[in-house]
């Protein structure tokens, strides 16, 4: 995994839950030490084996997914492509870069995630259920936490009368 | 390239002494195409044929004039962007792209600038819902013939989503000169960015503040409706602006009448008497001259002929009024004896 801020490796990885969003930071040594974060110099594995008085079994570590390398299957553009130009390649490009795009517009929209104006005439109820979807879907979270099942029961069929996922277009 | 003798955005209207013009933008893409930035020129092409043949029916009887931008001069470009009725960067552009523009002028229509489709009106003075008004009509007439991209939980899906949302984008040309000279623009320049206003110079993004002629805009797009956007910008954000510029005004009246005189008397007595004037000096000069005549110091010179001057010190229709002013140089006689002749008569 490359760096976010150029082309090294990446040494330091972090990820950050805030406000329920996930975000991942991901640096090389130089800019980890930038940033102020304490990059051992020596492998993890050797500081290990030092304790152990021998070479530890290092068992494979799954990767998580580059986001940099997933690609819009609608246009070919890389998420790495949008991080550099700030501009997205097609409508489809929001579908294909979640969860990522949603961090970004959370960002840049003071933590708004959810279109409440004006939808084209012909969509208007589309956009209805979306926000009616949404508003049920915090309703029964709620609902279950505070162990009232008849009324999540209630809300989970009220979501159902709602049909599926609306796509984007 | 046919336009109007005159921008009708020289007119002067409600609250003008700060409120110069109110503009609405809305951003919006076809479905089915690539944004521009990634579609091919035959796709281009294929956005521009289906917004321009589009029937807008009743709402638009006499449809829009589309200007290929292709086939315009560099110095036809510069008079749209002069008249604010296309952005620098659609204007520099190599792109296939075309702007339509309604009879008044107050309504136009960009192709393939960084979306498909950036529809903007201007209006003279504080008409925010009427600007509003007539950008959402053209854009309800064409979303009856072309499908726009969007999504029930983004919105109007654009090619930087950063303006997804309702993709409307409010603002205002204010002309701050008092809160320059109280010295309080730092602090309001704070303040709109923490309420998420973006303050831009005279030509927009990346532009001066030439004269004190800024423009204001939300950065926001998203989470609230567009009526929501309107009402906070027409009832809060720019009649506080406004009482912030009066006031300014009033204290330097008060308290520093000899500096605000001679600014606008000095400025009055060089546009009356300059041989050579660039247009960054002109329109410096001129705004200070408004000023002047906003609070009753300039009794014989009207609001209206100022504003007029500032669109007509600008070097493309500098060169429209005088065929003398071929280059810089030529420019800076004829622009100044183009203002001496409107400030004597």
């Amino acid at each position: 995994m490359k760096c976010d801020h150029c082309d090294k490796p990446a040494v330091v990885h972090e990820v950050v839950i805030k406000g329920g969003v996930t975000s991942e930071v991901h640096l090389c040594a130089e800019h980890a030490a930038q940033k102020g974060y304490q990059v051992p110099t020596v492998p993890v594995t050797q500081l290990l084996a030092q304790f152990a008085g021998q070479i530890p079994v290092v068992q494979p570590v799954p990767q998580r997914r580059d986001p940099a390398g997933t690609r819009c299957p609608g246009c070919g553009l890389t998420f790495a492509e949008f991080r550099q130009s700030g501009v997205l390649g097609c409508p489809g490009c929001y579908e294909s870069f979640m969860p990522q795009i949603g961090t970004v517009i959370e960002r840049a929209q003071a933590g708004a995630v959810h279109h409440v104006g004006r939808a084209p005439r012909r969509l208007e109820g589309m956009a209805d259920r979306a926000a009616m979807r949404t508003k049920l879907l915090q309703e029964l979270d709620a609902a279950v936490a505070a162990e009232q099942y008849e009324r999540a029961a209630s809300l989970r069929d009220r979501l159902q009368s709602l049909g599926g996922e609306d796509a984007g277009r | 390239m046919r336009l109007r003798e005159e921008s009708s955005t020289v007119q002067v209207g409600p609250e003008p002494d700060v409120v110069v013009s109110s503009r609405i933008r809305l951003a919006r893409n076809l479905a089915g195409f690539p944004f521009v930035g990634r579609a091919s020129d035959a796709q281009r092409h294929e956005v521009m044929q289906l917004v321009t043949r589009a029937q807008l029916g009743g709402t638009f009887p006499q449809g829009l004039a589309w200007v290929n931008m292709a086939q315009t001069s560099p110095v036809e470009r510069q008079l749209l962007v002069e008249r604010h009725l296309v952005s620098r960067h659609f204007a520099d552009s190599t792109l296939p792209r075309t702007v339509g523009v309604d009879a008044e002028e107050t309504l136009s229509v960009m192709v393939n600038e960084e979306d498909h489709l950036r529809i903007q009106t201007i209006l003279p003075g504080f008409r925010l819902p009427d600007a509003f008004d007539r950008a959402r009509r053209f854009d309800q007439a064409l979303e009856e013939t072309v499908d726009f991209a969007f999504s029930p939980r983004w919105g109007y899906l654009t090619a930087c989503p950063t303006n997804v949302g309702c993709g409307v984008r409010v603002g205002v040309m204010l002309h701050l000169p008092g809160l320059r000279y109280t010295g309080e623009m730092e602090r309001v320049k704070r303040a709109a960015k923490d309420m998420h206003l973006a303050m831009r110079g005279f030509y927009g993004e990346g532009t001066e503040a030439v004269g004190n002629f800024y423009q204001v805009s939300n950065q926001l797009t998203l989470g609230f409706g567009e009526d929501e956007l309107l009402r906070r910008f027409t009832e809060e954000t720019v009649p506080q602006l406004v009482e912030y510029e009066r006031t300014a005004r009033r204290m330097l009246t008060e308290s520093n009448r000899p500096l605000l005189e001679d600014k606008v008397h000095r400025a009055a007595a060089t546009l009356r008497a300059a041989r050579l004037l660039g247009a960054e000096e002109a329109t410096k000069l001129l705004a200070n001259l408004r000023l002047g005549i906003c609070l009753s110091l300039i009794p014989d010179v009207s609001l209206e002929l100022v504003q007029r001057l500032l669109l007509q010190v600008q070097p493309a229709h500098l060169a429209r009024i005088d065929p003398s002013a071929t280059d810089e140089d030529k420019g800076r006689i004829a622009r100044a004896s183009l203002v001496r002749r409107a400030l004597r008569s």
